[in-house]
């Protein structure tokens, strides 16, 4: 019987150099295995694989040596564990996160939540060529956002109050960009210096500032065979609502203007950065 | 500088970070509830984080004092045992 390749690299299944012999990529949100899935991996590796596992750029997990004999096997094991395989080829791939929010005090948003709603919208989709989803929670950028094809950022817009500032100017230091004057007791935030990193809020003694959380995209980056930064072409989003509807347009577009084999980045350097633009632009207003 | 009532003064121009924060941590320690530190600290990376680090371990900063000789001082009140 012939092997489907493809539908084993579809279902997470890499052939190795080694006849007969697949590295098995498990499917994970921002890297976050709990200790039941983990004591299931565990048991795999031991039995059917060489009693080791591979941790991948993505925060994935993959089982290297499982037999081409086995595959339907452990399949069945790791599902009764609660664990489910990955995806490979051109497909949405693993929406990597940070823990921002969740555990790291620098986080603006709460990124495994939000990769937990991409990964739920988007894991798997079949396109032309892989898609990746990353997000971090701040500007720290721990999770390199812009290395995805559709990289969020979180990040806050800073207002300041007045009656509830001392006028102690930790602020002033704590930004990096040099962004906050304060002179006779007033603080003005330069708008076009500041990166919405928050710092400021977060060193203030007094929490003298209304903060309003939100994220960055970033389209288009790659970190492979191509080296491409993302680039951010809309304005700081407020809402989860408005990023979801960019996510859709921009995964639309793709889907719709794509060629095979192409990369996201590709499909923008041909149709026409400004022509997605305006797509994303509409899908941020909210228009048809 | 007449508004507070300094108990103890805490050099950290000497160390690099975590240990910036550490010292100060450890001078704080020693002081009891409501007393005031004032912690000594170079221009960069310790003004930038050290007061965030003292406000996240839930004491009130009062004031940054700039000495305009790349140094600063950070009044801090301990709140808390
Ligand atoms: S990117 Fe920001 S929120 Fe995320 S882990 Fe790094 S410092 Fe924390
Ligand atoms: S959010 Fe960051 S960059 Fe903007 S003013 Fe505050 S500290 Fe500066
Ligand atoms: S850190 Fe807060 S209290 Fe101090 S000057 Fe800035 S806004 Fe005012």
């Amino acid at each position: 019987m012939a092997v489907d390749y493809s539908a084993l690299k579809a279902g997470g299944f890499m052939r190795q150099k080694q006849k007969d012999n697949f590295s098995l990529r498990l499917r994970t949100v921002g890297g976050t295995v709990t200790a039941e899935q983990l004591r299931t991996v565990q048991a795999v590796a031991d039995e059917f694989g060489e009693g080791y596992i591979h941790l991948t750029s993505r925060q994935g997990i993959e089982i290297p040596f499982i037999k081409l004999a086995d595959i339907e096997e452990v399949k069945r094991r790791l599902a009764e564990g609660g664990v489910e395989t990955g995806v490979c080829g051109p497909r949405v791939r693993t929406v990597t996160a940070c823990q921002g929010g969740r555990c790291c005090p620098s986080g603006c948003i709460d990124a495994l939540d939000l990769a937990e709603k991409l990964d739920a919208r988007y894991f798997g989709r079949e396109l032309n060529h892989k898609f990746k989803f990353g997000v971090t929670g701040c500007q720290n950028n721990c999770l390199k956002a812009e290395e995805n094809d559709f990289g969020v950022k979180g990040g806050v817009q800073v207002a300041w109050k007045e009656d509830a500032c001392i006028g102690c100017g930790v602020c002033v230091k704590a930004c990096r960009r040099g962004a906050i004057t304060l002179e006779e007791g007033k603080i003005t935030v330069d708008e076009e210096k500041c990166n919405n990193c928050g710092r400021c809020n977060r060193s203030c003694p007094t929490d003298a500032w209304d903060v309003t959380s939100g994220y960055m995209v970033s389209f288009g980056g790659t970190f492979g065979n191509n080296l491409k930064f993302g680039e951010g072409l809309l304005p700081f989003i407020r809402d989860e609502e408005t990023l979801l509807r960019v996510a859709d347009a921009t995964i639309d577009f793709f889907a719709e203007n794509g060629l095979p084999s192409e990369r996201f980045f590709k499909t923008l350097e041909r149709v026409g950065i400004d022509t997605f633009k305006v797509v994303v632009e509409k899908a941020y207003k909210g228009e048809e | 500088m007449a508004d507070f009532q300094i108990k103890d003064t805490v050099d950290i121009t000497d160390v690099v970070c975590p240990v910036t924060f550490v010292k100060a941590k450890v001078a704080l320690e020693e002081l009891e509830e409501g007393e005031i530190l004032s912690i000594h600290m170079a221009d960069g990376e310790p003004v930038q984080n050290v007061p965030r680090s003292i406000k996240e371990e839930g004491h009130q900063i009062l004031k940054l004092l700039d000495n305009s000789d790349g140094t600063y001082d950070l009044i801090v009140r301990k709140v808390g045992e």
